[in-house]
């Protein structure tokens, strides 16, 4: 095993981390503020690859494309919630859960119908897409290396935004009491619908960015969903530091895991044996995290004890 | 005999004479499709008691459904293979018998949902959901990343497996087992809904604090219940593999919970016959729809949509209204 190749893998991981943070961020948000679980956050990651991929197939250029990402997604947020998401605010769990299972049928069919089952393809650009030299003698792929850049921009704006700003003191005031800032006369209706567009955004942001690593197709939302999932009840829901340490946390725990669990059980078993081992292993590896983390503190690492 | 008692006789009805009629038509394939419906449903049964009873929002019940299946999976492979199957010292040479095969199934099932249990019941509310989601994809990528038993590609059983007295490869008569095991599992759930347990179970899920103060053990007792409803969830696992001769980790995936749940909520939750009906309702929807458009699900997300919104006690609170 070299350093240079477990370097570039956690290099890798944070990569994944990011991204993880960006999805993670707006599912923790809105249960931070709403107390609504959206399992449709997935089909919002989905909506900004591809609105991306139309445009930078239309147009061939990248920033383009992340700017249409961040619109349609923010666009398709804004829209389910005044129509559909409003109405469940004051539901309980169950029918948040059933509801937005709904949206991921229409949206993912919806998508299918309008794009086709074939999975379409977003190009880096040509100024990312070479390698680039670290120090130590270390190639790494420019765009990964943007993306962990954009991510932690992105994590860096959340808490000026949430720490700073005007806005932010509302979401902070929403998630400590609504009635209350709902009588001191902030528009808590329109307040729901900006922060519910800010989170699908950013996975809207997210999708587009992971679509160009991977093919964009329909159903790519939701594995990403359910990590952040991962990441969020990891990290204490509703808590932007838990999701952004959880995310790093998960993102690390994934790729190292595939990395070296094969070669530890290699260490002991035959080599092709311990790569089946070692990777069923290292696919369960975040699901076991989670469980170790939970049974240590139930509510998450920052989250409110219940 | 109260309206839901008509109502409910009434499903049971229509889905035993749409195969008895398919069987005087000669349409294997209704039968099939009622065959469905009817595991489905058990499947739907079993959620019912941790969902309806027990106020538990399981969103991985996939889990167990997919346990069921690859427990029959794994039995019959051995005997038709004819490689045994070693656990330690014991030498173990596989079944064709369903008999055998659901024991397996439902103890198999039984032991993850007690684990699974056991560990998301620290928790409640939003994380519980989020646990229970979180373990079945821990088993989906087990089942995709372990390649003695097919792994991604899943695992095909060419013959049906047997029942002692009976010709399973005829439709009407595993059509008939299916049905006998869904109408036992009703006559459980009713039996547990009416038991001490049950009375106990529905005072944790009306409130906590309350079960607690006047002594009951709450986690306990939801733990049983999540246990009860993952063996039943289990057994219908087992027969969705026999029907469909073949397992994949389909059968694990998160879509599958969140059918499984979809059944429960189209019928009614908490209603005895509430996932039969929203099963029957699912698998006709899937024929008729899937035959107009290749986008049927759309429509599914609609009506499921609307009856969240706007139907809250799914098709049986419809038909024999009231609360339960």
């Amino acid at each position: 095993m070299s350093w240079l190749l477990l370097i570039e893998q956690v290099l890798n991981g944070l990569q994944l981390g990011v991204m993880l943070f960006v999805m993670a961020a707006g599912l923790t948000l809105v249960f931070g503020v709403m107390g609504l679980i959206n399992l449709a956050h997935g089909s919002l990651y989905m909506i900004g690859a591809f609105a991306a991929a139309a445009v930078a197939g239309a147009t061939g250029s990248f920033l383009l494309a992340l700017i249409a990402a961040l619109g349609a997604a923010a666009a398709a947020g804004a829209l389910v919630e005044i129509i559909v998401i409003r109405r469940l605010y004051g539901r309980d769990h169950l029918d948040q859960v059933l509801a937005t299972f709904a949206l991921i049928l229409i949206f993912s069919e919806g998508v299918r119908w309008a794009f086709g089952s074939f999975p379409l393809f977003l190009d880096i650009p040509s100024y990312l897409s070479g390698p680039v030299s670290l120090p130590g003698g270390i190639l790494y792929p420019a765009y990964r290396l943007a993306i962990i850049g954009i991510g932690l921009a992105v994590a860096l704006g959340l808490w000026a935004l949430i720490s700073h700003t005007r806005l932010g003191v509302q979401i902070r005031a929403g998630e400590a009491d609504r009635e209350m800032i709902a009588a001191l006369g902030v528009d808590i209706s329109k307040l729901y619908t900006v922060v519910f567009a800010l989170g699908a955004a950013l996975a809207g942001l997210a999708g587009a960015l992971v679509g160009a690593i991977q093919s964009v197709q329909v159903g790519m939302g939701e594995p990403v969903l359910i990590l952040a999932f991962v990441v969020i009840v990891i990290g204490g829901i509703g808590s932007i530091k838990g999701a952004f340490v959880g995310a790093l946390l998960v993102g690390l725990t994934d790729t190292l895991g595939g990395f070296l669990l094969p070669q530890l059980f290699a260490l002991f078993m035959e080599p092709s044996a311990a790569g089946a081992v070692g990777s069923a292993l290292a696919s369960m590896a975040i699901y076991l995290l989670m469980a170790v983390v939970l049974i240590v503190r139930p509510a998450g690492l920052y989250g409110e004890p219940a | 005999m109260s309206r839901a008692a008509v109502v409910n006789a009434a499903i049971a009805l229509s889905i035993l004479a749409v195969p008895l009629y398919a069987l005087a038509a000669d349409e294997p394939f209704l039968i099939t499709l009622a065959t469905r419906a009817a595991i489905l449903a058990l499947a739907g049964v079993g959620l019912n008691i941790a969902l309806g009873q027990g106020g538990l929002v399981s969103l991985g019940h996939a889990a167990f459904f997919g346990i069921g299946g690859y427990a029959m999976g794994i039995v019959a492979f051995h005997a038709q293979s004819f490689t045994p199957l070693m656990i330690g010292p014991l030498e173990f040479q596989g079944s064709k018998s369903m008999p055998l095969i659901w024991l397996v199934a439902i103890l198999s099932s039984g032991a993850a949902a007690l684990v699974i249990g056991a560990l998301s019941l620290r928790t409640s509310g939003v994380y519980f959901i989020m646990i229970t989601l979180a373990f079945g994809q821990m088993l989906f990528y087990f089942a995709i990343s372990w390649p003695a038993y097919g792994g991604e590609d899943g695992l095909s059983i060419y013959v049906r497996n047997g029942f002692p007295g009976l010709n399973t490869l005829d439709p009407i008569q595993f059509f008939g087992i299916c049905f006998a095991l869904l109408g036992a599992a009703l006559w459980i759930s009713a039996r547990l809904a009416a038991s001490p347990f049950g009375l106990a179970l529905a005072a944790a899920r009306q409130s906590v604090a309350r079960a607690q103060a006047v002594g009951l053990n709450v986690p306990r007792i939801q733990l049983a219940a999540f246990t009860i409803s993952g063996m039943i969830t289990g057994l219908a696992g087992a027969l969705f593999a026999d029907l469909n001769r073949f397992v994949s980790p389909t059968m694990l995936s998160w879509q599958m919970s969140g059918e499984i749940m979809v059944f429960v909520i189209l019928g009614g939750t908490a209603r005895l016959f509430g996932p039969v009906a929203g099963a029957a309702l699912y698998v006709l929807l899937e024929h008729l729809l899937g035959g107009i458009s290749e986008f049927w699900q759309i429509y599914l997300g609609g009506l499921l949509l609307a009856v969240v919104l706007f139907a809250r006690g799914g098709l049986v609170g419809l038909l024999a209204g009231g609360a339960r």
